[in-house]
């Protein structure tokens, strides 16, 4: 198969970037996406130009480190899936095929494609965790936790936190990933003794990362590779809610039991 | 040297708890006053930096992946073991304990074997905590299925995602101790060199891989969580990034590397398909239940596999090993396969491939039965090859998958080198010549929750608290050192790409130092690698500015490594003259069957490393077995 890649190239953050074309020919359609990116890479290197920068690690779509946007679409045309997981014959032969670091405010571009998604890493911070310390643990199976809710729970921790939602959204919103945390613990009742303050502390570090909010256009559902539900979202803000009606005041512990070390 | 492996005396089930009492403790008031370098961020690395930053260390944890949660760990798919006896089986961490050190063979230290299967438990019940959504049966309960020919149901899991879901829980509990400002996260940077005084670990050099400054890191105490090897190999399971720079440096700077040459080969793969193939994906072995294993009994027959008569096919695992057949363990099973495939009866465009045929299974069961079992696989392999095992046999081949050996350490999880520890993959301990399934993540919890976190401390209560400097000789040399590495990388001006370089690399050691090894082979590979290096150092083709992010800089530097540990494992795989675990080496072997040699290397082989044109000297710790007796398996 033939196709010309216009690739996304900007040296450094502060550089303005282009679109380059990269002719590739008599490529098997057995080949994925990224192999086809190492493809040019190997002839890049044969002329002694510097390679394509991109972000990628375990190649079998659990990682979370592949992005792109290919074609305006993160991770590209076929559905649940991501980047590392497309193979050449789902384009036509001759495409041209545009490939697109996400855009978001939020997360700059490093080089190339490569984006710095650190502001999730912050949200997750801010308490995307159940506050255990290692040993406080009582016998695993003194907590019983229905198998539905348990599988629930499950499809929430699905994520992969390669940030797709964020950039399929119009918005730039994370409420998709945001969302999927917050179900998640919701869900067990190990995480019930955090849940409204999680919430809040999480909704408030998506808003400080500069993260738009969602106006209902679904796209982060579309673009997620693992499939977690715009319904999530929904919940999300019933968490919120029932968080905001408690207040604040009444979230936080009272001074005199906070311990300064 | 003789090495002493402070393993504890007394009963093998107190020999922890002995080691736990005699620890020497650091005050709450103290701990503060301990900085400690890891390096390295999935199961061990992330598990232990979280329980050091709670426990109120100082932690400065390095990944070179863009978050902490990227880290391999997070694609292990099966399960994770632990001797909970849930299902009244029978169990118990004797049994899971000597479940461990006969799947690796008899080549592993029995106190920490042990050790691993007594705090097996604790894991479940502290991921639990963490919200990991395990299975669960319909009365609530966690579920459990028995993994890799287990006699008892231990194995916990989360569908195929149970790597992925532990991980992101070490990895909730690093985020809350970043946020409490206990752990200094830094992403995106990668260990270049060891620092080492006076024989005593201080600090690392690292890389910014953004912005491409070299820094100095100083710390009481440095942890390698660096995972594993198995890149050597080129195309493999693991990650693209997975390396061995941070260990391999390690040892060029003292810390003594066992048993190199052990590493697990899985024989249920994705086929390789095209050339430029980067990546190999992991099939659960669990297929080889309903599926049979053939390729032609013709060399060159070209058909399709439907148009091949049963007369013309050869079952050959069946063939060769009746009793087990199809379910032959993983390095028969591995070994097999390549031989039909040198023997050029090796099925698709590569030839490198067998099928695995579940038509059988689908006329005996009907189809929907095989899809309960396996629809979720057979729909990752549709995805990646455009061919449907409902109607045509799969392609498997096998790949390089985990390896055992790695960084000598004692019963404290401690290398040779006072200062520095080495846990999970990076280190050898625990898995002997052959790793048993669903181990793999209990290990690197271990480590990192329930046994660092408490020698670390023994360590640092003998030394001084207080700041660290940077601006030693040692600390100099060590910059200089990395610093003149990306130099001369830059200075090669090649025109070879470094993928092409190690893709041959990769050929050499599965020809030579994959499944099946013999001693003109290996020596055929240390000749080759060394032409390999100076055609590396020659024409290898490193641009790009050191300055900024550059993925052709990265990779130049650690394929070169590679290059350079690849004989290390082909003088560890020659020096062993026997067959163990994965470690096969034809001229020792009874029919095929593996032939140990428990006289003369019941012992781990750890390598010291002398300088570059002095061969590296081999140390042995002697392996006691007080409690169990070595028995040697037979498959036939």
């Amino acid at each position: 198969m033939n196709f010309t890649f216009r690739i996304w190239r900007q040296r450094t953050a502060a550089d303005k970037g282009q679109l380059v074309a990269y002719p590739v020919s008599d490529i098997s359609s057995d080949l994925s996406f990224l192999e086809v990116i190492d493809t040019i890479n190997e002839t890049l290197s044969s002329r002694g130009e510097e390679t394509i920068a991109f972000d990628m690690d375990c190649r079998e779509g659990i990682c979370g480190a592949c992005s792109l946007v290919i074609n305006g679409q993160p991770h590209g045309p076929e559905k649940e899936t991501t980047t590392c997981q497309l193979y050449m014959r789902h384009f036509s032969d001759g495409e041209t095929i545009t490939v697109e670091p996400y855009r978001a405010d939020s997360f700059p571009v490093i080089r190339d494609l490569v984006v710095d998604r650190s502001p999730l890493e912050r949200i997750i911070q801010a308490g995307g965790y159940i506050s255990v310390h290692t040993g406080e643990a009582g016998d695993a199976n003194a907590t019983l936790i229905p198998k539905h809710q348990a599988e629930l729970a499950f499809e929430a921790a699905s994520c992969i936190g390669c940030g797709a939602c964020v950039a399929a959204c119009p918005n730039a919103s994370a409420m998709l990933f945001v969302a999927a945390k917050v179900t998640q613990l919701a869900l067990l009742p190990q995480g019930q003794p955090e849940r409204l303050h999680r919430v809040i502390r999480m909704a408030e570090t998506m808003d400080h990362e500069g993260f738009g909010n969602c106006s209902n256009h679904y796209l982060c559902a579309e673009a997620c590779p693992k499939e977690i539900p715009i319904s999530l979202i929904a919940r999300l803000n019933r968490e919120f809610l029932a968080a905001a009606l408690v207040g604040q005041e009444f979230l936080e512990p009272p001074h005199h039991s906070v311990h300064h070390e | 040297m003789a090495l002493n492996s402070r393993t504890p005396t007394g009963p093998l089930a107190e020999k922890w708890d002995r080691c736990l009492d005699q620890l020497q403790l650091i005050g709450p008031n103290r701990k503060p006053k301990f900085r400690v370098i890891i390096v390295g961020s999935g199961l061990a690395g992330a598990s232990a930096a979280a329980t050091l930053g709670e426990l109120g260390y100082k932690v400065d944890c390095f990944c070179f992946q863009d978050s902490p949660r990227r880290a391999h760990s997070i694609a292990a798919q099966g399960g994770i073991n632990a001797a909970k006896n849930y299902r009244n089986d029978g169990d118990s961490i004797h049994r899971l304990f000597y479940d461990t050190i006969k799947g690796g063979d008899f080549r592993s230290r029995e106190a920490n074997v042990y050790r691993l299967a007594q705090v097996s438990g604790n894991i479940i019940d502290q991921c639990v905590a963490q919200g990991v959504p395990f299975a669960r049966e319909y009365g609530g309960y966690l579920d459990n299925r028995s993994f890799g020919g287990a006699l008892v149901s231990r194995t916990f899991y989360a569908r195929g995602q149970t790597g992925q879901q532990l991980l992101l829980g070490a990895y909730g509990a690093l985020s809350r101790q970043i946020h409490h400002g206990k752990v200094r996260m830094h992403s995106r940077y990668e260990m270049l060199e060891l620092v080492v005084e006076q024989g005593v670990a201080k600090g690392i050099i690292t890389r910014n891989l953004v912005t491409g400054e070299i820094e100095r890191h100083a710390a009481h105490a440095v942890v390698l969580a660096s995972g594993g090897y198995s890149n050597v190999f080129n195309l493999t399971t693991n990650a693209a990034g997975c390396n061995v720079t941070a260990t391999y440096r390690a040892w060029r700077k003292g810390a003594f590397f066992a048993n190199p040459c052990f590493t697990q080969i899985h024989p249920t793969c994705t086929p390789l398909n095209h050339p430029q193939q980067s990546k190999l994906t992991l099939m659960s072995e669990s297929l080889r239940n309903h599926g049979r294993i053939w390729v032609p009994l013709r060399v060159g027959d070209e058909r399709p596999p439907q148009e091949i008569p049963e007369s013309e096919r050869d079952y050959y695992l069946e063939r060769k090993y009746p009793a087990y057949g199809n379910l032959s363990p993983r390095d028969i099973a591995s070994r097999a396969a390549k031989e039909v495939c040198d023997e050029g009866r090796g099925v698709g465009a590569m030839k490198r491939s067998v099928y695995l045929d579940f038509d059988d299974a689908i006329h005996e069961l009907g189809s929907d039965a095989i899809a309960s079992h396996y629809g979720n696989l057979f729909q990752i392999y549709h995805q990646i090859t455009a061919e449907d095992p409902y109607k045509v046999p799969m392609r498997i081949y096998p790949a390089p998958h985990y390896t055992m050996g790695g960084l000598w350490v004692d019963y404290h999880l401690m290398s040779n080198l006072p200062g520095l520890f080495v846990i999970g993959e990076a280190n050898f301990s625990d898995h002997g010549a052959n790793r048993l399934g669903a181990s793999a993540l209990m290990q690197g919890l271990a480590d990192g929750y329930f046994i660092l976190p408490q020698t670390l401390g023994h360590y640092l209560a003998q030394q001084k608290s207080g700041p660290v400097a940077n601006n030693s000789e040692a600390f100099r040399a060590s910059e200089a050192e990395a610093i003149e590495k990306i130099a001369r990388l830059q200075a090669i001006k090649g025109r070879t790409s470094v993928a092409s370089l190690h893709r041959e690399l990769g050929e050499i050691m599965w020809n030579y130092c994959g499944m099946s090894r013999t001693a003109s082979g290996l020596q055929q590979a240390l000749t080759e690698i060394e032409a390999l290096k100076e055609k590396f150092w020659s024409s290898a083709c490193v641009c790009g500015d050191s300055n900024n992010l550059s993925q052709s800089l990265e990779r130049g530097g650690r394929v070169a490594d590679f290059l350079e540990f690849a004989t290390l494992m082909c003088r560890d795989a020659l020096t062993r003259e026997e067959s163990c675990g994965g470690h096969f080496r034809e001229e020792y072997q009874n029919e095929g069957e593996a032939a140990r040699n428990d006289r003369d290397f019941a012992h781990v082989a750890a390598w010291e490393f002398c300088g570059d044109e002095i061969p590296p000297l081999r140390h042995q710790e002697p392996l006691l077995f007080e409690t169990v007796t070595p028995s040697v398996r037979s498959y036939k």
